[in-house]
């Protein structure tokens, strides 16, 4: 059964913490990868990765640059699910 | 219709590699000398590739001259004469002719002319693919001793101001003497490539680009994020094929020798294979950089040199890079 925005969310955040060690709690929908959080483009791919095995969905190296903030994440995993 | 008797090549059943020989860039370039025309710091570069230093070659320095000093250390370390050497295979991007070959100059400056000697162009995976060659060669019973050099001088091939993988790039030369033997040395090569990412690492444009004016000088550029997914989740798969194809687990091994791209898919690779912490994994990027076909050789002979590893133990190294291609083989230390 395809997961909730907020628990995909969560499942995001905690893959977050786990990549860099931020407090998942701090990982909001309106925060940018880059900007708020500092993930840098090897962090994030790591956790595109594990996030792929984690929800199951296939997130295309070209579509890696349009995610933005979390909530592009978010979003981008949720439709995914299909 | 009478018998044909034709004479074929008599096989022998193993081999193995019998030394190795190394030299790097003469100069040692820090982070702050690169980081200005990249808007970056020390710290920045560290954080994101392992490098403290990376080795270059000076003006005065060419491909051809790391090259012959990596290929007497190896030479003198099997023991055997220079002309016993079958064929010598040369793993170059950076020779800066498109013909004739590095192989055929530096068989000439090492004496084992007349040996067959011919490059090849694997890139970053260019040494295991030599490895796997002369494997074969040596096999078959078409040479007995045969020569493998990786190296580059990468330095020539550079935009200062590329933040995608010009400030990793150093220059050095690998050598390996493989060889008969009476044991098994070397194991199956897991080798490849995957030309749908073609343009993942390439260089900037072409030499007919160069000469219309269309562009400028060609520099090496690369996708970091998609050579940085391949290369850790890709070869991790191809790695457990090598140990698979070996015959042995990964707590068998004395040494992981991957391609030193980065200290960050090194790390994660570990992470992906599980491997024990008796595992020595190779880290020479941290003060070489990364110096493409030459980096596992270098890397090995590092290991060896420091002392973390004896001879005899088995490594699995594995070469990935610009094609895309990788090759990735058991091999027992030297």
């Amino acid at each position: 059964m395809a997961l909730s925005q907020n628990e995909v969310l969560a499942g995001l955040a905690e893959l977050v913490n786990a990549e860099t060690g931020i407090d998942a709690a701090t990982v909001e929908m309106s925060k940018s990868f880059q900007n708020d959080l500092d993930i840098d483009s090897i962090s994030m791919m790591t956790i595109v990765v594990n996030a792929e095995e984690k929800f199951g969905v296939k997130i295309p190296d070209e579509e890696v640059g349009n995610l933005i903030t979390v909530a592009d994440a978010v979003n981008f995993i949720t439709n995914a699910q299909g | 219709m009478s018998n044909i008797n034709l004479n074929q090549y008599e096989t022998t059943k193993f081999s193995k590699i019998y030394s190795l020989g190394a030299a790097r860039g003469d100069l040692v370039v820090t982070n702050d000398e690169i980081a200005g025309p990249i808007d970056s710091s020390d710290e920045w570069i560290r954080q994101r590739t392992g490098i403290i230093t990376r080795r270059r070659a000076g003006k005065d320095q060419s491909l051809m001259d790391m090259s012959v000093t990596a290929a007497k250390e190896a030479i003198a370390g099997a023991g055997i004469d220079p002309k016993e050497i079958g064929a010598v295979i040369f793993s170059t991007i950076s020779h800066p002719y498109q013909t004739p070959s590095a192989a055929t100059m530096l068989a000439e400056l090492i004496g084992a002319s007349p040996a067959p000697a011919f490059d090849i162009s694997a890139a970053c995976a260019g040494y295991c693919y030599g490895i796997a060659q002369a494997d074969a060669m040596v096999r078959s019973g078409m040479a007995k001793y045969v020569l493998v050099v990786g190296a580059e001088k990468l330095s020539d091939f550079i935009d200062p101001t590329d933040r995608s993988i010009s400030f990793l790039l150093g220059d050095a030369a690998g050598a390996a003497i493989v060889g008969v033997s009476d044991t098994p040395g070397i194991a199956p090569t897991v080798w490849g490539s995957d030309g749908s990412h073609w343009s993942a690492v390439s260089m900037t444009n072409s030499l007919l680009e160069l000469r219309d004016g269309t562009a400028a000088w060609p520099t090496v550029r690369q996708d970091g994020q998609t050579v940085f997914r391949w290369a850790v989740w890709e070869m991790a798969k191809v790695a457990h094929q090598a140990l698979d194809a070996a015959g042995i687990k990964a707590e068998d091994l004395s040494a992981l020798v991957t391609h030193q791209a980065n200290i960050r898919i090194i790390d994660e690779m570990v992470k992906q294979l599980k491997l024990p912490e008796s595992v020595a994994v190779a880290r020479d990027i941290v003060n070489t950089g990364n110096t493409s076909a030459a980096s596992v050789p270098l890397a090995m002979h590092q290991l060896l040199k420091e002392g973390s590893v004896k001879s005899g133990g088995l490594a699995l190294q594995i070469g990935f890079g610009a094609g895309l291609a990788f090759a990735a083989q058991v091999v027992v230390l030297p």
